[in-house]
């Protein structure tokens, strides 16, 4: 047994372990395992950015510079003003339909927080060639979409001091999830098993929109 | 190399699905399934039946070295993920569905887990992989793979279920069978390491309380994850059903966190960073948050309420015999255990209890079955689950009645198959 680290099999999945790493971190077991992670490493992978502006990089860009951009490097495929080409996502406009039958979520109407912008772009854009943007061209392409929705004017320059303060239109509107309470009626009834309505009469049915993938034949398998 | 691959017909003023998913007059039909197609496995051929006796019981088959890696038979190549084209811009950004009415038990064959991307597949060399740890820790610290196998390790079934399963349904029945309406849920046994242990390692700092998880893949996926949630049963997998994570599952390393959202269980997993607050990621704010008819909306809806599904009969497997017949289901919850489920035959009116057969393990799907003696008279199948909290699966309209219909993610409604004297099935809704 001694080739066993003690306690991390016998107790290490417990809640008196969870408590104790909680309560006294700086006390956990440790196993020896990895290395530390060099500065310059966290450096380079630690790219995200929260709501407070923590992880925005040193830079700045301007709603003329981020146009310029944006036509070469994202209308292709969200269109020169944030439209959206064919079922890309749509950027821009959208303000007040979310109570409409068809809302239109773009980053104006319905994103929460401004750093989440540059979060993703940085991350993840342009589609098929991420993290290929210096900081510089994410804040300006952050400042033009801004512009496009309206939050944000055509003469402001954006950088790692100012982005975190640009409030966004729907902030408002989001609460945390509350099922357990505003569901509540879901919870604790006895099903009714008898007699439960009257009879049950069809009110829509699939075949009639007919969206669905023909099923005789499957894709092809290699 | 991605502009512009709309597919053809799509409407883009009927928003569904994925925000920029419409629905639109496209695709193949799946007509109404006629008893007479639906013979499979067919007559057979009488050269291979009683009285005579079949090549194969007289010829050797392939030896062991012909199949190093076991396939299915040929005669199950119809059980495939499928996907639905006109659902998103791209494939690479898309999702695929698990075929699960041609499924049984409580595990998802690995081949045939769903899929849902946002970047396209990692192809990743387990020796090129690391799993940082950073933030709010005593020390960052780097692990390649064969660290973490050295970490103490635990196996745990679960569900994973997309938050969007069911979301082209909110505003009526509109895809023709489980697989498209359902099967964005798969069922695996996970071999990982409690993330409490890799955190443990790193030594967790005062003022820790939320984690974001990151992937490698060219969308870099990212979460945040409250620290409670971290440090109670969420594992760094690298194992389902016993062999290596698939590329499409995550290859090498992926996140588990039971119960939850599937878009949380980040897939190749590159980092952990400890913070004091939520990232608030585009993951958690303009996506995966839900829409309410007065505008307003909710966010971290982590956890997915209790659910079931009747896989069999359904559109994709109509009934083909009179007689006894044999109705099958899924349920699960991602709040516990499946108590009980029940089934009507009428649409809801009348109920009674189905067989729970197999393991009843909480935050995995639970198989249920009830014996169907069918004359060919008209059913409205339905099925309705009740989880250990006492959380009684809703209808759609109750569903609606507090959510509307716009939120895409978490529709946990009461399911209809309408079964016709044929024996064929459809999706519907009922009174």
């Amino acid at each position: 047994m001694s080739r066993f680290r003690k306690g991390a099999i016998a107790a290490g999945f417990s809640a008196v372990a969870l408590l104790a790493v909680v309560a006294a971190p700086a006390l956990a077991g440790k196993l020896g395992l990895g290395r530390e992670a060099k500065p310059e490493e966290v450096t380079a992978w630690n790219i995200d950015v929260r709501p407070d502006g923590q992880g925005l990089p040193v830079g700045k860009g301007s709603v003329a510079q981020g146009e310029t951009l944006f036509q070469e490097r994202c209308a292709s495929c969200h269109g020169e003003f944030g439209e959206g080409k064919g079922r890309w996502p749509v950027l821009a406009g959208g303000a007040g339909s979310l109570k409409a039958d068809r809302p239109e979520k773009t980053v104006g109407s319905f994103w929460s927080e401004s750093t989440t912008l540059f979060d993703y772009i940085r991350r993840a854009m342009p589609y098929g060639n991420a993290q290929s943007l210096e900081p510089d061209e994410v804040y300006a392409l952050t400042a033009y979409i801004l512009q496009l929705n309206d939050v944000i004017k055509d003469d402001v320059e954006l950088n790692e001091r100012n982005l975190a303060g640009v409030r966004m239109p729907n902030a408002g509107a989001f609460r945390d999830d509350d099922r357990e309470s505003a569901e509540r009626a879901f919870w604790g009834h006895e099903p009714c098993m008898k007699d439960c309505k009257g009879e049950a009469r069809i009110l829509n049915r699939a075949q009639i929109i007919d969206v669905t993938p023909g099923n005789k034949s499957a894709p092809r398998v290699e | 190399m991605t502009q512009d691959e709309a597919p053809k017909g799509a409407q883009a003023t009927r928003r569904r699905f994925l925000s920029a998913a419409a629905v639109g007059g496209v695709a193949a039909t799946l007509g109404p399934a006629r008893a007479a197609d639906l013979g499979a496995p067919g007559p057979g051929d009488p050269a291979n039946l009683p009285p005579n006796v079949p090549d194969w019981s007289k010829y050797l088959g392939d030896g062991v070295a012909a199949r190093p890696y076991g396939k299915p038979s040929k005669h199950e190549a119809h059980v495939v993920k499928r996907d639905v084209e006109w659902l998103t811009a791209s494939r690479e950004s898309s999702v695929n569905f698990t075929p699960l009415h041609e499924l049984d038990g409580i595990i998802t064959p690995n081949g045939l887990c769903f899929e849902r991307h946002h970047g396209g597949i990692a192809e990743i060399d387990p020796a090129d992989h690391r799993l940082m740890i950073n933030g709010l820790v005593d020390k960052p610290l780097l692990f390649t793979m064969d660290d973490i196998k050295r970490f103490p390790r635990v196996n745990r079934l679960y569900f994973l279920e997309c938050a969007a399963n069911s979301g082209m349904e909110w505003r009526g029945a509109q895809l023709n069978g489980c697989q498209f309406t359902h099967g964005m849920v798969h069922c695996v046994m996970y071999t990982g390491v409690p993330l409490k242990l890799i955190l443990e390692e790193a030594g967790l700092k005062p003022g820790a309380s939320w984690i974001m998880a990151e992937g490698a893949d060219s969308s870099g996926m990212n979460r945040s994850v409250p620290l409670p949630k971290a440090l109670d049963d969420c594992l760094v997998a690298f194992r389902m059903n016993g062999e290596a994570l698939r590329p499409e599952q995550g290859y090498p390393l992926r996140l588990v966190v039971p119960g939850w959202e599937g878009n949380m269980w980040v897939k190749w997993l590159r980092r952990i960073e400890v913070g004091d607050a939520p990232w608030m990621t585009r993951e958690e704010t303009s996506k995966y948050t839900d829409l309410l008819a007065d505008g307003s909306s909710r966010r971290f809806t982590f956890v997915m309420d209790a659910k079931s599904v009747i896989t069999n009969p359904s559109p994709q497997a109509p009934l083909k015999a009179r007689g006894q017949n044999v109705l099958s289901g899924l349920a699960w919850s991602g709040r516990g255990s499946i108590r009980r489920v029940d089934v009507s035959l009428d649409g809801g009116r009348n109920w009674r209890e189905a067989r729970i057969d197999g393991p009843v393990l909480p935050m995995a799907l639970t198989r249920f079955y009830a014996d169907l003696d069918w004359q060919g008279e008209e059913l409205m199948l339905q099925s309705r689950c009740v989880d250990d909290t006492g959380y009684v699966q809703p209808t759609k309209a109750e569903l609606r009645a507090v959510r509307g219909v716009n939120s895409i993610y978490h529709n946990n409604g009461v399911q209809t198959w309408l079964v016709r004297s044929d024996g064929s099935c459809e999706n519907v809704e009922v009174s």
